[in-house]
């Protein structure tokens, strides 16, 4: 909840110095709050990060982005292209405004990369699966498997590339590629017959005895639910349709997934084990996320002054109080939660030897 | 506890059933072993017990399989979960959470234990696997051993009655092994548990054994007296054939019984005068490895994976036309140094030498000509979708003549049906093919990292033949191997590796004897006799006779 709110919260402003406080704010929790030996996650989406600001700055200095600009860094060579390339240049002037905007944006996308990443350093996705209501366990279990499958695909597809080394293959290239597929993907298979094999006799998918008509009628509820709440939606949103169909029917479709949910859950035998208790320090960290979410979402719409900038005429952007102490307040986290068992253990091992040797 | 009634197994497509007419009656309280060659139906007959043939296999099941007085035609693998723990086996592969105490708690949260209930039966069985100091730990920050026994806390907490495990302890060292049949040991004699186990290594796991069941073809014997069935079967560790050939009976099965019957025949071998065996002198190696003539020289090696440091400070040279050893616990740097050997990986510091130059700087094409490892998972160098079509692909690799990986492959693995696909073959089949395609390049050394997995004895003697021919032809061999047997077989130089370096280093007879872990079968009956193997025993009675 606390990424999903600081993310968010970036997505709604264009202000340079907020986004910069948003990613410093998400680094000093993963550096405060990491369990020892979890995924550092946090890293990987701020390279992806990075990559998506340079790339997005390259296109532009290519392509240009249509943003006006008076001060020209450089004249590229401009490509003549056909007329039905309507509104696509290729090089041509190159404006310092264009490429800060295009900075900016990339920045945008990299916030949000880094919030992202950081709620999946801080908080396992199998943990996250336990608050899931019991009939969503299916799919959360299957989300669940893919997120873990994807890091051993690629630790397959690495073995199998240092493999094909060992036949005197460089192992690069587009045809090399294409051979890898083959064993990676029976690899992966054979994995995940294992693991289905394993979760099957482990009593994976056994449910309190019911009756076949019961279970249709829980899925035909379901489906119902979700056919009214998608029409219901679409009635909100477009203006087109009559306000009758819209919201009195996105309730009812609601409604409907609700009882489903909980019939569902009736039903379900399985029990959890140890389940994490939700208590204010929970509290405390939804709201300190959505806390920015909500002043950055009130400060656009009212437009107030430093949320959205404008890169013409150029200037260094001020700073707005409100929405940066809001953000710089959702730091307060790192504070606010329990560290985490492991992690204290270690700090506490660590901690006195370096004073010792101070 | 556990009963089979004429049961048969033929699987979709296949053209001659895979188990036939089974009759067994395993009662409560017993551990019972199956034995048989590769691709005879253990494993089948091991996934008949719970239910996953034909469930979730397929294939049809003829007779019936009542385990705890349920059939399994009736309940599926998951109605059983609560009766039968089943135990596949990569561990690695069937974890479904990631740390211990999940996943010890998934089976129990899926049969809809009481939390209560549930915390206190974790708690129980982390203390009888010995797991509780790593119970916050991830799973994957664990080694073989440690895996394998969570993966039976796992099962264990379900509180089912019987324990079927495929291949327990195959893929660890000898002591990590010794660690999970401790405690399968401990469950059948402390709580009465009901384990049916499969595994090749029987030097490991016979002692333990209350009743063996010979599978050979898909038939399936009755069960037999752990003594009685090793004079029949025809996969038997050394132990067994020792005593066969001594004529003792009944078969002595464990250490004990074997060195109290061994008196005379210790004896009889110290005797004469100081039996050599039939390889070459310690010296030798030593004057061709240290001097310049070394194929592999390693110095001050350091290799660091992550923050680990995989090897550190290794410093090793090998002389060309023998057989090199290296032992270690499991994550002791065993592969690190093959794989550092074969140009795969950089090194941090220090030096490889191989034939001429350091591997990593040749390209992959030239590196072949020098270094060839075959993997731990052969499955890795096979792309092929036929075993004639993978041999064409590695002559086009290795431009060696059309048909030189075929006629490799004929030489190591005997007869190979050209259509099949290699992913079809026996463990021993594939390793053979995926041993012919790396010898296509002629490479001076050849690497095996754990080659032995999954392997049965026909198959385990045929290789010792072969990386014995390859020695006599002048190439340089390394294996990295938990598998005592076969580096008393067949090396002559043993490397012992413990967190990145190297602790032993000298000839094999002095190494594996002086060593309770690593001491193969006949080191142990004839200590302090420096005699490895059965084949050493009956070369040095040869003259006296």
């Amino acid at each position: 909840m606390w990424g999903v709110g600081l993310a968010t919260a970036s997505a709604h402003t264009t202000n340079p110095w907020l986004l910069v406080l948003v990613i410093a704010v998400a680094g000093w929790a993963v550096l405060e709050r990491r369990e020892v030996g979890a995924l550092d996650s946090f890293r990987p989406f701020l390279i992806v990060g990075l990559v998506a600001i340079g790339l997005r700055v390259a296109l532009t200095i290519l392509l240009g982005n249509g943003v006006p600009g008076q001060v020209v860094i450089v004249e590229l060579p401009q490509l003549r292209l056909p007329a039905w390339f309507a509104g696509l240049r290729l090089g041509g002037q190159v404006t310092l405004e264009s490429v800060v905007a295009a900075g900016i944006d990339g920045l945008r996308l990299a916030t949000t990369l880094a919030c992202l990443g950081a709620a999946n350093a801080l908080a396992s996705p199998r943990r996250l699966l336990r608050y899931a209501p019991a009939t969503l366990y299916d799919i959360g279990t299957a989300v669940v498997v893919a997120l873990t499958f994807a890091p051993a695909l690629v630790d397959l597809a690495g073995r199998v590339r240092s493999a094909r080394r060992l036949r005197g293959h460089s192992g690069t290239g587009v045809r090399e590629l294409a051979r890898l597929a083959v064993p990676v993907l029976e690899g992966a298979l054979d994995r995940s017959l294992d693991l289905a094999a394993s979760m099957e006799s482990r009593g994976y998918g056994r449910t309190a005895v019911r009756g076949r008509r019961e279970r249709a009628a829980g899925s035909a509820l379901a489906l119902t639910g979700a056919c009214g709440s998608v029409a219901g939606l679409f009635g909100v949103l477009s203006a087109s349709v009559g306000g009758w169909l819209g919201l009195p029917m996105l309730a009812g479709g609601l409604g409907l997934l609700a009882t489903s949910l909980v019939l569902g859950s009736r039903r379900d035998a399985r029990t959890a084990y140890r389940r994490d208790p939700w208590r204010a320090a929970e509290w405390a960290t939804c709201a300190l996320g959505l806390l920015p979410a909500v002043v950055l979402v009130h400060a656009e719409a009212d437009a107030w002054p430093g949320i959205t900038i404008t890169q013409v005429p150029l200037d260094l952007p001020p700073l707005p109080a409100l929405p940066a102490l809001t953000i710089v307040a959702a730091v307060l986290v790192a504070w606010v939660t329990p560290v985490p068992p492991r992690l204290a253990r270690a700090r506490d091992t660590v901690l006195p030897t370096r004073l010792e040797t101070a | 506890m556990i009963e089979l009634r004429g049961v048969g197994v033929r699987y979709a497509g296949a053209s001659r059933p895979s188990l036939r007419d089974a009759d067994l009656r395993i009662e409560e309280g017993e551990l019972v072993l199956v034995v048989g060659p590769t691709g005879s139906g253990k494993s089948t007959l091991l996934r008949t017990l719970n239910g996953l043939v034909p469930h979730f296999s397929g294939g049809t099941l003829t007779g019936s399989v009542i385990v705890g007085g349920r059939d399994t035609r009736e309940h599926r693998p998951r109605d059983l979960a609560d009766l039968v723990g089943f135990v596949v086996q990569d561990p690695s592969s069937a974890f479904v959470t990631d740390t211990v105490e999940d996943e010890i708690a998934y089976g129990m949260e899926t049969l809809g234990i009481e939390p209560a209930a549930m915390r206190r039966r974790v708690e129980e069985t982390l203390d009888i696997m010995g797991l509780a100091e790593l119970r916050d730990r991830g799973l994957r920050e664990l080694s073989g051993g440690q895996q394998q026994r969570v993966a039976i806390a796992a099962v264990l907490a379900a509180g089912p009655r019987v324990l079927v495990l495929d291949e327990p302890t195959s893929a660890l060292d000898p002591v990590a092994a010794e660690e999970v049949l401790a405690a399968l040991h401990r469950l059948v004699h402390d709580l009465g548990y009901t384990v049916v186990l499969a595994e090749h290594r029987l030097e490991r796991v016979v002692q333990h054994a209350d009743r063996i069941v010979l599978v050979r073809d898909g038939v399936v014997s009755a069960l037999l007296d752990p003594a009685e069935a090793m004079a029949l079967s025809p996969v038997h560790p050394p132990i067994v054939e020792l005593g066969r050939r001594m004529g003792w009976s009944p078969l002595p099965l464990t250490i004990r019984d074997a060195r109290r019957r061994a008196g005379s025949l210790r004896a009889r071998l110290s005797a004469i005068e100081s039996p050599t065996p039939s390889r070459r002198v310690w010296h030798d190696i030593t004057d061709e490895s240290t001097g310049p003539d070394a194929v592999v020289a390693v110095d001050r090696l350091v290799v660091r994976r992550g923050i680990v440091e995989a090897l550190a400070g290794v410093s090793v040279a090998v002389g060309a036309g023998s057989v090199t050893a290296v032992m270690g616990r499991n994550g002791a740097g065993k592969s690190t140094l093959l794989a550092a050997l074969a140009g795969q990986l950089p090194c941090t510091s220090g030096d490889v030498r191989v034939g001429v130059g350091s591997p990593r700087r040749l390209a992959p094409r030239d590196r072949v000509r020098v270094v060839g490892l075959v993997p731990q998972d052969p499955d890795l160098l096979l792309y092929a979708d036929s075993v004639a079509a993978e041999c064409r692909a590695a002559d086009r690799d290795f431009g060696a003549s059309a048909g030189a990986t075929r006629a490799l492959l004929a030489r190591i693995a005997g007869e190979v049906d050209d259509d099949r696909h290699p992913r079809d073959l026996s463990e021993g089949q594939r390793l053979a093919l995926a041993l012919s395609i790396i010898l296509a390049g002629r490479p001076q050394v050849v690497l095996l990292d754990e080659p032995t997995r999954g392997l049965d004895y026909p198959a385990k003697r045929r290789l010792v033949g072969v990386l014995r021919d390859l020695a006599h032809d002048g190439h340089t061999v390394v294996v990295a191997t938990h598998d005592v047997e076969l580096v008393a077989e067949v090396a002559q130089r043993v490397i012992v590796l413990a967190d990145g370096e190297v602790v032993v280093d000298g000839p094999v007879h002095e190494v594996l004897t002086g060593s309770p872990a690593f001491a193969p079968q006949v080191a142990k009956i004839l200590h302090p006799l420096p005699l490895l193997t059965v084949a050493d025993v009956s070369a040095a009675l040869v003259p006296a006779s």
